[in-house]
């Protein structure tokens, strides 16, 4: 094959490495001439691991040439989220308070894809702990949008999403608290699908918010993303929130969607919403209904409390789980400290960044005594509401369609000091993650500027295959071109 | 609601957080203008509605207490910035 291996989807590179076609290490090489090139624009990594790729690549090749069987992502190249687990790799989550600290085992995620032959080419930059919207809050970098460098990823995952739009890799993992993988997808012209909670294991992903994480994969088909999610996906003992279920399958996509009931959710086509976003998301649907979907309003009426119940729930249950990182067990310790309680300060008030801190003090402020039941108590129970809004529309419709974000992907600093502006870019996303169902962020357009622009899926929870099924059909009557 | 720095810095101490004069004065403003737009909860009324614990309905997971064989020790200790053969280094804490 003379044709340039990075543009190949994940599926399509580990059908011809099992065939001989190609070696899975010809694939990494291409993947890595690539980041050579293109990485000191796009800083998409934290760590790329040339070595270690290059050899798992003749790894996979010899196991070929043994005739041994491989596995479903023969040779793929693959990035990682700096907040997952690759064992005798630095994970610091984009933060100098994990720096140095190097991963002691795989989590189940990756110790998945490695079984299902990957190869892992390298560390994704984020915003530090997952918290952001726009990769602006690492620690280490700013990566820069690939469609345009004067703009962000998005965020969380932007290191991932723009490692895989750029072509580094053809599938990278991310992880997905209120929006953290389909909003950086949106951004960078790629598909991003957040699995129904609990259908990947968490093991061995840095806890951010424990009832709202899920791992999910970043590709630039939906067939990927349906392969990778087949492979990481299933139950797991050593995460006790994994639902008892088998990874969903790879479905066949059907010829069409005649029978689908599509919902448009009113509360999302609302004032603020960009003329532009909102024109290339009507004209997805009307694509929807061309290949047959029936296509009626829906009413999700709590969506406006969204924004404020998640940014409680989530700064709680990161406050509590960050309260791990004490100066004693990880990375970076303070050595100006005189006493253990100064250990913890110093090291804490140094290691983390300015956002971190912020969700940390709010997330301690609304858990303090006499203020439980007035915000996390209350919180939790609008998020009963904002669930039992989709169970309601889940029993007229097959699918919600809406957008993924409100705007096109901002500029470097627009929003990095107004917190709350920067919380906006997550409201039509964080529903999902409150009522833990599943949803997908496939590229629909580009703005007139040449920004890529998503529109946003949503099945109800374990309509992960059927969801992806019928995304696939609309794929491949919308194909999106790739960045070149 | 407006936050005072005295209690900024007692979330600060319950947080385990050392900040700055100027870190103190900046997130008291920033959580005063988060938590004004976290109060339009209060208006919904739901007094008969239960907080969710798990979005799937899943609680008290079982299994058996087998004890299992782990590479990674040596690599978690060497993380720490101090240790003691198998142990975590702290500072003295009884006078």
């Amino acid at each position: 094959m003379s044709q340039d291996l990075t543009t190949l989807s994940a599926a399509r590179v580990a059908d011809a490495v099992k065939k001989g076609e190609i070696s899975a290490e010809a694939a990494a090489k291409a993947a890595f001439d690539r980041i050579e090139r293109l990485e000191p624009t796009v800083r998409a990594f934290l760590a790329v691991t040339k070595d270690a790729a290059l050899a798992q690549a003749r790894a996979v090749d010899e196991k070929r040439k043994a005739g041994k069987p491989l596995g479903a992502l023969a040779g793929v190249p693959v990035a990682l989220k700096d907040n997952l687990q690759l064992a005798g790799v630095e994970t610091t989550c984009a933060s100098k308070i994990l720096k140095g600290h190097i991963a002691a085992y795989d989590s189940t995620a990756v110790a998945r894809l490695k079984a299902a032959d990957a190869v892992f080419v390298g560390k994704t930059n984020l915003d530090e702990f997952a918290m952001g919207s726009s990769t602006e809050n690492s620690a280490f970098q700013k990566t820069t949008n690939p469609w345009d460098s004067s703009r962000v990823p998005g965020g969380s995952s932007g290191g991932s999403a723009a490692a895989v739009a750029a072509r580094f890799c053809a599938v990278a993992l991310g992880s997905d608290t209120g929006g953290s993988i389909r909003q950086p997808a949106a951004f960078c012209g790629v598909v991003g699908l957040k699995p129904t909670y609990g259908t990947v294991s968490r093991y061995g992903l840095v806890a951010f918010a424990s009832s709202l994480d899920q791992i999910g994969p970043f590709t630039r088909t939906v067939e990927d993303a349906a392969l990778t999610l087949s492979v990481i996906g299933g139950h797991d003992p050593l995460d006790t929130t994994s639902a008892a279920r088998p990874a969903p399958d790879v479905a066949a996509p059907p010829k069409d969607l005649k029978g689908l009931r599509i919902g448009l959710p009113l509360e999302y086509f609302i004032a603020g919403l960009d003329p532009e976003v909102e024109r290339a998301v009507r004209a997805a649907v009307e694509m929807l209904e061309s290949l047959g979907a029936t296509v009626k309003d829906i009413s999700l009426p709590h969506t406006k409390y969204a924004i404020a119940s998640y940014y409680i729930v989530a700064p709680c249950e990161a406050s509590s789980n960050l309260a791990r990182f004490d100066g004693i067990r990880y990375g970076f310790v303070d050595r100006s400290a005189s006493s253990l309680e100064e250990v913890y300060e110093f090291t804490r008030g140094s290691g983390f960044g300015a956002e971190v801190k912020r969700r940390i003090m709010l997330g301690t402020y609304a858990l303090s005594s006499g203020y439980y039941d007035a915000y996390y108590a209350k919180a939790q129970r609008v998020r009963t509401l904002m669930a039992r809004d989709f169970q309601k529309a889940f029993a007229e419709v097959d699918l919600i369609a809406c957008p993924t974000t409100p705007t096109p992907p901002f500029r470097f600093g627009e929003k990095t000091d107004d917190p709350v502006a920067m919380y906006l870019s997550d409201v039509f996303t964080i529903p999902s993650n409150m009522a833990g169902n599943v949803s997908l962020s496939i590229p629909c357009g580009l703005s007139a500027k040449g920004l890529p622009l998503g529109v946003q899926l949503v099945a109800d929870q374990f309509g992960d295959a059927r969801l992806l099924a019928a995304a696939r059909v609309f794929e491949a009557a919308r194909p999106f071109p790739a960045l070149q | 609601m407006s936050i005072s720095d005295d209690e900024v810095r007692k979330i600060a101490k319950l947080a385990r957080l050392r900040l700055s004069d100027d870190e103190v004065a900046r997130y008291g403003g920033q959580l005063t203008k988060i938590l004004d737009a976290m109060a339009e909860l209060g208006a919904l009324e739901t007094g008969n509605v239960p907080p969710t614990a798990s979005v799937l309905g899943v609680s008290d997971v079982m299994r058996r207490d087998e004890p299992r064989a782990f590479e990674g020790r040596e690599r978690l200790l060497d993380n720490a910035p101090d240790r003691d053969g198998p142990y975590f280094k702290v500072r003295k804490i009884i006078a």
